[in-house]
This record gives structure tokens, C-alpha cells and sequence, in this order.
């Protein structure tokens, strides 16, 4: 297939998702209340503790949120196929399986930085914070290369419900909820114990919230952010194509076992 | 050239105890531009044929082409060759017809205004009323879902369509809507199309295919014409071949299924 037709398979999935989310629209603005609720409670909680906590545990949770929703959109999508019963088509369709799964992402993106910044916006009116010092091209630098390596963990977790379309959806939930304990979203990681500390050495998330909140609590520079911004984009430029990997082997022992069924 | 060949195909399910065979040394070709009839009972392996020729499924042996190409090896290139009905039409049920139209004809490479009217010729010929052509899906009702499932699948111009017992379920007017579509599409000027048909119709497979097999239990127990098969065992229809081969009554297999 030539590009043409591998960008109109990436389009594809854009356009459906943003088409279910149109016709589950009344359930996007449940998840977003709660997301918006849940950033200006865990803001208000900073305010108690002084006015320096709000913005840093505010941007675990505008982060964090942006993250989750790359890693669940990307992850949950094959198991939607697999409830609906058009994994079957979507996998005999033509179009590559880098060009599919790049769809998804691409869709998860988009979305994600539409729900965030509204999120973000609301918070800012909210607290009446300013940001007018922060290094605000560095957070944006971050957030594209921290979205890589969520998008490679994605690619991973969506392996699961591949194989088991329940089980894996329960497995990538606890996958998701064990980066927020480990990355240091609401806290340091320091606080952690000592054992559980390696894990948040090797979560690509701990990196970004550490980068984000130098970037705009104290407007670190790009000299002091690049450091971070290179192993984000490392890790991203490694786990994307180790996701593709783990991805299509477990497509064909999917295809050896037959397993692409309709699941539901 | 044929369109489909497969030669010695096994597959086999689960493991120790719970070991099914769902196909059992299948060996048939299909040539082009044939509607090639499959009928058997449920689990007799029709489907699992279909997965295998879908590039959905990997034998445990034997092989299987699609004009030429490996399913296995080559199967990105069968994949341009090819498109299926299944007996669920499976969709994204919360939107619409044209959404998942439009959906599916992005992955054939098709541009939205050619997908548009290329779906709404088929549909309005499958006698689908337009006016539901953007409403949910999960609001039309089984037949109509269907009809948007036929469509989907003959838009993209294959040539190699498998119809995967396309009119289970359906009310009979749907049914002969979609049967009088197929055969149409048949007999259209410069058609250049192969159909694989499964069915537990047998008055549909007597009706719409060139060459009919029967399979149970994962095998092929007789094929040909069905005017073939209905003198070779001196019989007036498909269900009394069945019944002759394997001293089973065709509604009695049905039911136990």
C-alpha cells in the first residue's frame, strides 16, 4: 500500500474515535467533571499547605492526566475492538500494523491535549495562578517527548487485551494505577520506600513531573531541562518500537491460537 | 490461475482433553470468478476455513492461497484482495452506518466522497432506506445491519469475497435482498469477483453457488455442482445428499448444533 493510503488508514481511527466521542458525549463530560473535580480538590489540598503546593501538586495531576490518557486510549482501544467485535476487520484491513496502532496514538494525542488544556484552563481561572515566568516552551517540549515514551508503554499494555480481553483490561488497569504510585505524581519519590524506589527510576513519568515542575515552578532553562528531555527521548525512541515488537508477536500468536474473536 | 487453493489444511483447538479438530486435512479449489458453496452444521469448521483464508488464522499445516499469495507469507497481499461478511455484523454499534463506512473505507484506501457513494449504491439496491444511512446502528435492526455489513464488505471491490453464512437470522425479505444483491453483483458488466459462501442454507447454496462442498467434522465429505451432486446421489435436493453421506437428517444435525 502506498502512503497515501496508510495515511488515509491512520485518519481512520481519528476519525472514528472522535466520532464515539461525539456520540458518548454525555459520558465525556462525566470524566471530565470528575477530572476537573478531582485537580481542584487535590489543589485545594495544596492550599492548605501553602501556596507553592498548589501549583506542584496541581501539575502532578494536569500531567498525570495527560499521561493516563495516552496509556489508557492507546491500550483500551484494542480492547474496545475486542468488545465490539471488529478486531477481526480492523486486523484483515490492508493497512499496516505500524500505521493502525500510529492511528491510535495519534487519535489519543489529539485528545489528550484537547481534555488537558481545558482541564489546565479551568484550574488556572480557579486558583487565579499565574505562570508568567515559567519556561512554558520547555513544558510543551516535555510533554511531546514524555508523550512518546507513554505512547510505547501503551503500545505495551495494549498486548494484554490482545491475549485475554478481560483479564488484560484488569492487568493494565493495575499497570496504569502501579506508574501513579511509583512516579512521584503527588509526592517526591524520595518518600517511597526504599524498595519500591528502583521501579520509579525506570518510570518515564517520574522524569516528565520532575522536568514539568522545574520547568514551571522554578523556569529551569532548556541548558538545566535537556538532560531530561534526551531520556525522555530516548526512552520514547526505544519503547515505541519495543511496543511494535511485542505487538505484532503477540498478534501472531494471537493468529496461531485464535484469539481475535469477538470477546463480549 | 485459481482464485483460492488449499492443500492439506489442519487445525486443531485446546489442548489434551479438550482437543478440537476444526479442520481435518481440507484440500478444494475455488476458481475464479465462482460462487463456491461451504455447508455444514455449526462447529463442522466453516468458519475457521474462512478465519485461515482471512489471514485471521494460522494453520497448524497444510496451505492455503489466495490467487497466488500465502496466506500466511503473503498475507498483507491477500489482504488487498479480499473482504468478508461474518454471521455478526460487527460494528461500532453506537454510531453510525456512514460513520462506520467511512471508517472501514479509510482502511481500503477509500477517499469519504467515493466511500459515500459507493455504499449508498449498494445499500439502496440491498433496498436499505437512505434516510437511516446516519442513524446508530444499534438503532436498525438486524437485517438492516447486515445490509450495511454487505455493503461494506463489496465497496471495496475485492476479489475475493467470503460470505460467512451472510443470511443467518435475517427475516426472509432481508434474506433474498441480500441473495438477489449477490447475484446481481455476479452478473455485473466487467465483475471480476470470486465469492466463498458458508452456509447452513441448503436451499441457499442450491440457489446461489456454482460448486457446493459439505463438510462435517472438519472435512470435506463430497463436493461439486449441486446439480452434480444431486445426480451423482440420485437425489432431489442438498438435504437428502446430506442425509445419504452421512445417514444424518440435515434438520436433526441442525438441531443438535
Amino acid at each position: 500500500m502506498n502512503v497515501k493510503s496508510q495515511t488515509y488508514g491512520s485518519i481512520a481511527f481519528v476519525e472514528r474515535n472522535f466520532a464515539l466521542v461525539r456520540r458518548y458525549i454525555g459520558w465525556e463530560v462525566v470524566f471530565l467533571s470528575y477530572n476537573v473535580v478531582n485537580a481542584l480538590a487535590i489543589g485545594l489540598i495544596g492550599a492548605t499547605m501553602g501556596k507553592d503546593m498548589v501549583l506542584y501538586l496541581v501539575v502532578g495531576a494536569m500531567v498525570w492526566g495527560f499521561l493516563s490518557i495516552l496509556f489508557h486510549e492507546i491500550s483500551e482501544s484494542i480492547a474496545w475492538e475486542r468488545w465490539e467485535g471488529t478486531i477481526e476487520y480492523t486486523f484483515m484491513a490492508p493497512i499496516s500494523r505500524f500505521t493502525h496502532l500510529i492511528g491510535n496514538c495519534l487519535f489519543a494525542i489529539i485528545y489528550g491535549v484537547i481534555r488537558s488544556s481545558l482541564i489546565l484552563l479551568i484550574i488556572v481561572f480557579f486558583f487565579g495562578i499565574s505562570i508568567k515566568g515559567a519556561n512554558l516552551p520547555g513544558v510543551l517540549v516535555i510533554l511531546v517527548v514524555s508523550g512518546l515514551s507513554f505512547v510505547g508503554l501503551g503500545l505495551v499494555a495494549a498486548v494484554l487485551p490482545l491475549l485475554s480481553t478481560e483479564k488484560g483490561a484488569y492487568a493494565t488497569h493495575i499497570l496504569e494505577a502501579g506508574l501513579l504510585l511509583i512516579s512521584g505524581v503527588y509526592y517526591e519519590i524520595d518518600v517511597l520506600p526504599v524498595w519500591i524506589r528502583p521501579l520509579s527510576y525506570v518510570s518515564p513519568a517520574t522524569y516528565t513531573l520532575k522536568a514539568m515542575r522545574a520547568a514551571l515552578l522554578e523556569a529551569a532553562g532548556f541548558s538545566e531541562l535537556l538532560p531530561t528531555i534526551l531520556l525522555l527521548l530516548a526512552t520514547g525512541l526505544l519503547l515505541i518500537p519495543l511496543g511494535m515488537l511485542i505487538f505484532s508477536r503477540a498478534e501472531h500468536y494471537a493468529k496461531r491460537k485464535g484469539k481475535l474473536k469477538r470477546a463480549g | 490461475m485459481e482464485a483460492v487453493k488449499c492443500d492439506g489444511l489442519i487445525k486443531v483447538f485446546g489442548k489434551n482433553s479438550r482437543k478440537v479438530t476444526a479442520l481435518d486435512r481440507v484440500n478444494f479449489v475455488v476458481r475464479r470468478n465462482e460462487i463456491f458453496g461451504i455447508v455444514g452444521p455449526n462447529g463442522s469448521g466453516k468458519s475457521t476455513l474462512i478465519r485461515i483464508l482471512s489471514t485471521l488464522l494460522i494453520p497448524d499445516a497444510g496451505k492455503a492461497s489466495v490467487f497466488g499469495h500465502d496466506v500466511v507469507r503473503e498475507y498483507s497481499r491477500v489482504r488487498r484482495l479480499i473482504n468478508r461478511v461474518s454471521v455478526d455484523a460487527a460494528f461500532f454499534k453506537g454510531i453510525s452506518a456512514w460513520e462506520n463506512l467511512r471508517y472501514a473505507g479509510r482502511l481500503y484506501g477509500l477517499g469519504k466522497g467515493e466511500a459515500k457513494e459507493r455504499s449508498l449504491k449498494i445499500l439502496n439496491a440491498l433496498g436499505f432506506a437512505e434516510k437511516r444511512f446516519c442513524e446508530p446502528l444499534e438503532d436498525l435492526s438486524r437485517g438492516m445491519q447486515q445490509k450495511v455489513a454487505i455493503a461494506r464488505a463489496f465497496f471495496t471491490a475485492p476479489m475475493l469475497l467470503l460470505l460467512d453464512e451472510p443470511t443467518t437470522g435475517l427475516d426472509p425479505r432481508s434474506k433474498l435482498d441480500v441473495q438477489n444483491y449477490v447475484r446481481e453483483a455476479m452478473q455485473g458488466k466487467g465483475c471480476d469477483l470470486t465469492i466463498i459462501l458458508t452456509t447452513h442454507d441448503m436451499k441457499e447454496a442450491e440457489l446461489l453457488c456454482d460448486r457446493v462442498a459439505i463438510i462435517i467434522d472438519g472435512r470435506f465429505v463430497t463436493s461439486g455442482s449441486p446439480t452434480q451432486l444431486l445426480a451423482q446421489y440420485d437425489k432431489p435436493g442438498l438435504e437428502e445428499v446430506f442425509l445419504e453421506i452421512t445417514g444424518r437428517e440435515w434438520k436433526e444435525v441442525e438441531v443438535e448444533c
